[in-house]
């Protein structure tokens, strides 16, 4: 393979990578935007934190991958699986940039967050971990960062410890330090809240979890999509992340691991790809990254998820974070201004989501209303029902932000908000 | 359709001041229902005698459309026998179901749910009461004097 030639283009660009972010030019790369939902309204799309929209790039790199170079990766000799391979690589490439790291074989293609975690929960803590135990994780988590430590910890009889947060919403730093003890092996948390919008403290914890020689494993699911990641800084062994919330596609997401971790784990899932020499008793692996990349990858995915991580950093994540900070707090202030709005999170500065109940009103008859004006949102727990019962509600009404959305989206948020509390006589 | 539409005020009164919202000291019938989508849950307490629906009560949390749906249905059941009841149930669940009809004679103040139908991700959130009532009367012996959680149904 001609090691230097590309074989899926970076993005083309038509917005200014200057000054504010150009969201009208931006807003014209997303073909869903222009789409006319119920009752003839344009559409509202708020909930980037369930399945963010493609950029017309990544949607025609894929189809640009799969019209011209659609072979499997590294077992071919002919043009094309050879380009394929080429291709598959470029993405690792790309991610790795994204992630400001600088050993691509530590970039495992996996299914989605859910998949990286399992793999990081069986592959090292079955065969590290032993009875008694402890994993520290916390009450904000998503499910795919608790349900596999409660399987592992059911397998080798493991601790779960979780840490509580503050009435603001906010982990309870002292409660960490407490619960992060000697017997803590593994210490996993989540950057960015999916329903709050909170960044916790990663250095801090890190820093706790390093004091007592544990593992820190970063579910980087909703910070991936919306701020600078940079590993190289970032004190963790795991980092994992799902394509479809960053502009990409379903079906592709990452785990990046601490080579020397990666190394010495075994691997997760086991067939083709991942090995080296097999014979009919036992077999022998491949090197990291194909280790742990059993069977054929979704090739079409990871070339769209490097060209929308491309895409992201073209726009420059510092600038998407400002543009989508003054969104929020403009969504703040108009809710709160309405009156009978209850917020999540007595937070200064939130990320990616807002979550909150009109008094009176179940949040899944917000979601309709909101959805007949045209306003896409998401209502119930969002995957983090631990959460809900630590807020001490059941449900809630999410609405989340990308770096396509504007003032205007929000306008139409509040207006259909009024309308559901007219309808409810509120 | 509109939801102003859909939110008539006699869904907005019933899931403002539901009907039979208590629990039953002694009942013959208990079931559970639960949607762990959204999270709405229902108990419902039924007291079967002679054959005949004396009383029904509900206890639990949802939405108006859930809410409005298991305050009529208990409206509606109280008094009628076990077959009339049954012919009830398939009566509101066939008006939901794809290409269902309303048969608004049997259905009655029932048909307010009718608009459901077109938002297909809250046509559960009616018709869950309908299957924990059906479950109740119908499901194996609930009866049994220690099953006090009685039976459960979950909507996926």
């Amino acid at each position: 393979m001609n090691e230097s030639k590309t074989v899926v283009q970076e993005p083309h660009c038509n917005w200014s990578k200057e000054g504010p972010l150009d969201v009208a030019a931006i807003r014209a790369d997303f073909p869903v935007l222009e789409r006319i939902v119920r009752n003839g309204k344009s559409l509202v799309y708020l909930d980037s934190a369930a399945r963010s929209l493609m950029p017309i790039q990544v949607i025609e790199a894929m189809k640009h991958f799969d019209s011209n170079h659609c072979a499997n990766v590294h077992r071919g000799i002919h043009l094309l699986s050879d380009e394929a391979t080429g291709a598959y690589e470029e993405a690792r490439a790309r991610i790795a940039s994204y992630l400001g790291v600088s050993d691509a074989g530590e970039i495992i293609f996996v299914r989605n967050t859910t998949e990286a975690l399992n793999l990081v929960a069986y592959a090292w803590g079955i065969h590290n971990l032993r009875s008694g135990d402890e994993i520290v994780l916390s009450v904000m988590e998503h499910h795919s960062n608790l349900v596999p430590w409660q399987q592992i910890a059911k397998m080798k009889d493991l601790v779960l410890k979780h840490i509580p947060i503050t009435p603001s919403g906010e982990l309870d730093l002292a409660e960490a330090e407490r619960l992060i003890g000697q017997k803590t092996k593994i210490v996993s948390l989540v950057h960015m809240s999916n329903v709050i919008g909170v960044l916790n403290p990663m250095d801090d914890l890190s820093r706790m979890a390093r004091n007592v020689g544990a593992l820190f494993v970063v579910d980087g699911s909703q910070s991936a999509a919306h701020m600078h990641i940079d590993l190289s800084s970032l004190d963790c062994d795991f980092f994992a992340f799902s394509g479809y919330k960053m502009l990409g596609p379903t079906g592709i997401g990452v785990l990046w691991g601490k080579r020397t971790l990666l190394e010495e784990m075994p691997p997760f899932l086991s067939g083709g790809s991942m090995i080296e020499e097999v014979g009919l008793m036992s077999s022998t692996w491949a090197p990291v990254p194909q280790k742990f990349e059993a069977g054929t990858p979704n090739i079409t995915g990871a070339v769209g998820l490097g060209i929308a991580a491309k895409y992201i950093q073209r726009m420059d994540r510092n600038r998407t974070l400002a543009h989508e900070h003054n969104l929020i707090s403009y969504a703040v202030e108009r809710l709160n201004e309405l009156g009978g709005i209850e917020i999540y999170g007595d937070l200064s500065e939130r990320a990616s989501a807002i979550a909150f109940n009109i008094r009176g009103i179940h949040p899944h008859d917000t979601a309709s209303i909101l959805d007949s004006e045209g306003v896409a949102a998401r209502a119930g727990h969002h995957c983090a029902q631990p959460f809900h019962v630590a807020l001490g509600i059941d449900s809630s009404t999410r609405v989340s932000f990308q770096c396509y959305n504007t003032r205007t989206d929000i306008d139409r948020l509040i207006e259909a908000v009024i309308i559901a509390k007219e309808i409810f006589g509120l | 359709m509109t939801l102003k539409d859909l939110y008539t005020d006699v869904i907005l009164d019933h899931y403002k001041n539901p009907r039979n919202r208590r629990e039953m000291e002694d009942p013959t019938n208990v079931a559970n229902g639960h949607n762990p989508l959204c999270g709405d849950k229902l108990k419902l307490y039924v007291n079967v005698e002679n054959d005949k629906i004396a009383d029904i009560s509900f206890i639990g949390q949802g939405c108006a459309i859930h809410t409005a749906s298991i305050s009529i249905l208990t409206e509606k059941v109280k008094g009628l026998t076990l077959d009339e009841a049954k012919e009830l149930i398939e009566s509101f669940i066939g008006m939901l179901i794809e290409n269902g009809e309303a048969d608004e004679d049997k259905l009655g103040e029932l048909v307010v749910l009718q608009g459901v139908k077109e938002l297909h991700a809250r046509v559960k959130c009616a018709t869950l009461p309908w299957y924990t009532l059906d479950l109740a009367l119908f499901g194996e012996d609930v009866s049994a004097e220690d099953d006090i959680k009685g039976l459960e149904i979950r909507l996926k």
